[in-house]
């Protein structure tokens, strides 16, 4: 591979990676918080349509990336009204979400196939991109450093701040946060929300960014790629950002070699690979239950009901 | 599961029509025919499943109140299908297409099952008294983007992003390669398989590497206008597919292969309602209509144009087959003799590329 080559690569990687990275990082603060919402892509689908269409309406990618977290936001609502407020199941709650989404997307974008809208664009000035290396670094569009900087403030955040513990601890023992006065319901709904705006983000990145247009299932199933990579990363957000460009690596060096001549695996092989990554993961979790944060929050997936 | 929406409520359909008082035949010259329609992607994606869908808007538009069509849209090929064709037959639909090659099985399955109800199957070759097959010649249309591709590739490679290796597909990606190497006998086809018709962000991705590798000139066997997008970005040309997409790329797309189904289903849907409908092959190109070329880009240039029409005007006047030999394969082999051409049949199972394609 030429200089370039790689260059190309990288940015290909990173950008492939942005948008997985942004939605799995909500699905793990509202499965930190005991709420597994596995509506991801429906919300994805839901932000995607809401950021074209508003930057259609207004000319502004900017304001279209707002509407999405709006949208993403308004869908993660319906959830966590239902998964929260009735205590329905969340499973199937958030298998109805993504058939909600793709259906409710459809119809929306309806009036906007065909339509082309400008690209976010790069963040810094072309002049800075201009040498291939200093591309790789400077070359990009804001959502790609921003997701970089989320993912590290949601380390930040749960890690070592107070909020963060109480998110935590609803998701671990949700009867002791409860117990001790913390309000289970309004912590998770808050959760469920940062998770239903970042899947609303991450789906305006491919409105917006890498495929400028609307068209129904733009996104492809890549919500269920970032529901999987919370798992692979084992609710961790350091190990997210490394599983997010090792996935967006696995599925652009697909490309790239085969572009090139190599064959190095068969297509369907690569294609299974992420979901086969987090199955071996799981499986080394469950043989060897290390230490507690390896593990999946007690709590996630359970209803709960303030007594 | 992107269609159970939409199955759920063709269900409910299903159900209240089954409620009303059924028309006896006697009534039937009043009762609209039902026409069913089984897509695999959605309606919205633009191309195949798109062009299908205004194939069916032409029906309604044509025949008024004397059809009633539905369609299903997002259906997996496979067993799925074979459920969905029966609830459409059991809605109450007398005629039924089923727009893709993967829908070939259950459909000969189903038709078995309801010998009263007449199937229409796309690109497929299995029939029976029940079931017709029908297919659009898209290599003719494939044979004007390589002659405009020779001409205006600098690099001599065009970058081909393909979804499986099926006849239909290898048929295009020849057609295309064997036109541009006559107007460059060194011109390359660089083919990069990935492995489904749509997923735009993949369909990007992979025009990007193509770039990359050196292709100056893009072309596509997948439904989305991702990868003219990228092309346009890049400042490169490329060709849209199964409908004019010049919206996506105004100054990228050189033309645009548009499927155009209207014709065919408008003379089917007469069959149907004149009692005339019979099981037949029917394979139209750009003669019949039912392959259209999208208007040139600005960048094409005047001698380039007259040379694209000329290869055009020739297949419509039977003039020129677009696989004609001598054709040697990617081996050196020759598989086509000189001045042969090669058959429907042949064409319909082509399993080799011929020379300068790079699969």
């Amino acid at each position: 591979m030429t200089s370039a080559l790689l260059v190309s690569f990288a940015m290909t990687l990173a950008m492939a990676a942005t948008p997985i990275l942004l939605a799995s990082l909500g699905e793990l603060v509202a499965e930190k918080a005991g709420v597994l919402n596995l509506g991801v892509e429906g919300m994805m689908l839901i932000g995607a349509v809401t950021g074209f269409a508003a930057a259609t309406l207004t000319g502004s990618a900017y304001l279209g990336c707002l509407a999405a977290i709006l949208g993403g936001l308004a869908a993660s609502l319906v959830f966590a009204g239902l998964t929260l407020g009735l205590s329905s199941n969340q499973v199937a709650t958030g298998l109805a979400l993504t058939i909600f989404g793709v259906g409710a997307s459809s119809l929306i974008g309806a009036p906007f196939v065909g339509k082309t809208v400008a690209r976010i664009g790069p963040l810094f000035p072309a002049a800075l991109a201009e040498h291939p290396l200093l591309r790789v670094v400077f070359g990009y569009d804001l959502l790609v450093y921003g997701a970089l900087a989320l993912a590290a403030a949601v380390g930040w955040f749960l890690k070592h701040t107070r909020p963060g513990l109480i998110l935590r601890a609803v998701g671990e023992s949700d009867t002791s946060a409860h117990s001790i006065g913390y309000s289970v319901l309004a912590v998770r709904t808050a959760a469920v929300a940062f998770g239903g705006g970042m899947a609303g983000l991450a789906g305006a990145y491919f409105s917006l960014e890498l495929t400028p247009m609307w068209a129904d299932r733009l996104t492809a199933g890549r919500g269920w790629i970032a529901l999987a990579l919370v798992v692979f990363a084992s609710w961790r957000p350091g190990r997210l950002v490394a599983g997010a460009y090792l996935f967006g690596a696995v599925m652009t060096l697909e490309l790239h070699a085969k572009a090139a001549g190599f064959g190095l695996l068969p297509p369907e092989i690569l294609a299974m690979l992420p979901y086969l990554a987090t199955i071996a993961v799981l499986t080394l979790i469950s043989v060897r239950p290390g230490r507690v944060s390896a593990a999946a929050p007690a709590c996630l997936g359970k209803s709960f009901s303030p007594a | 599961m992107a269609s159970i929406i939409t199955r759920r409520t063709l269900l409910a359909g299903a159900a209240g029509a089954a409620a009303l008082p059924l028309a006896g035949p006697g009534a039937s010259a009043q009762a609209p025919l039902g026409i069913g329609f089984i897509y695999v992607g959605p309606t919205g994606d633009y191309g195949w499943t798109h062009a299908h869908d205004v194939g069916r808007k032409a029906i309604e538009a044509e025949f008024g109140p004397k059809v009633k069509t539905s369609f299903v849209e997002n259906v997996a090929e496979g067993p799925d299908a074979e459920r969905v064709l029966r609830q459409l037959a059991s809605g109450g639909n007398k005629l039924i297409f089923a727009t893709s090659f993967g829908f070939m099985n259950p459909t000969v399955r189903v038709a078995r099952a309801l010998p009263n109800t007449w199937f229409e199957h796309a690109t497929g070759y299995q029939r029976a008294a029940n079931v017709a097959t029908y297919n659009a010649r898209f290599y003719e249309g494939r044979a004007v983007c390589g002659t405009i591709a020779g001409h205006m590739s600098k690099t001599g490679t065009a970058g081909y992003i393909a979804s499986f290796p099926i006849p239909e597909v290898v048929m295009g990606i020849s057609a295309f390669t064997l036109a541009a190497r006559k107007i460059n006998p060194n011109f390359k086809t660089k083919v990069l398989w990935v492995s489904t018709w749509y997923d735009p962000a993949k369909e990007a991705d992979a025009a990007k590497a193509l770039i990359d590798q050196g292709c100056d000139i893009l072309t596509q066997h997948t439904d989305s206008p991702a990868p003219l997008q990228a092309a346009e970005q890049r400042g490169l040309f490329g060709f849209g597919q199964a409908s004019d997409m010049k919206t996506y790329a105004p100054k990228a797309q050189l033309t645009s292969i548009v499927d155009d189904w209207a014709p065919y289903y408008i003379r089917r849907t007469k069959m149907a309602l004149d009692g005339t409908w019979k099981s037949t092959d029917t394979w139209d190109g750009l003669k019949e209509g039912a392959v259209r070329m999208a208007p040139y880009g600005d960048a094409v240039p005047e001698n380039v144009r007259r040379e694209a029409d000329l290869v055009k005007d020739q297949i419509i006047a039977g003039t020129l087959h677009p696989l004609t030999g001598p054709i040697k394969d990617q081996k050196g082999e020759l598989r086509v003799k000189d001045g042969e051409t090669m058959s429907d049949e042949a064409l319909s199972k082509m399993d080799w590329y011929p020379e300068g394609v790079q699969s």
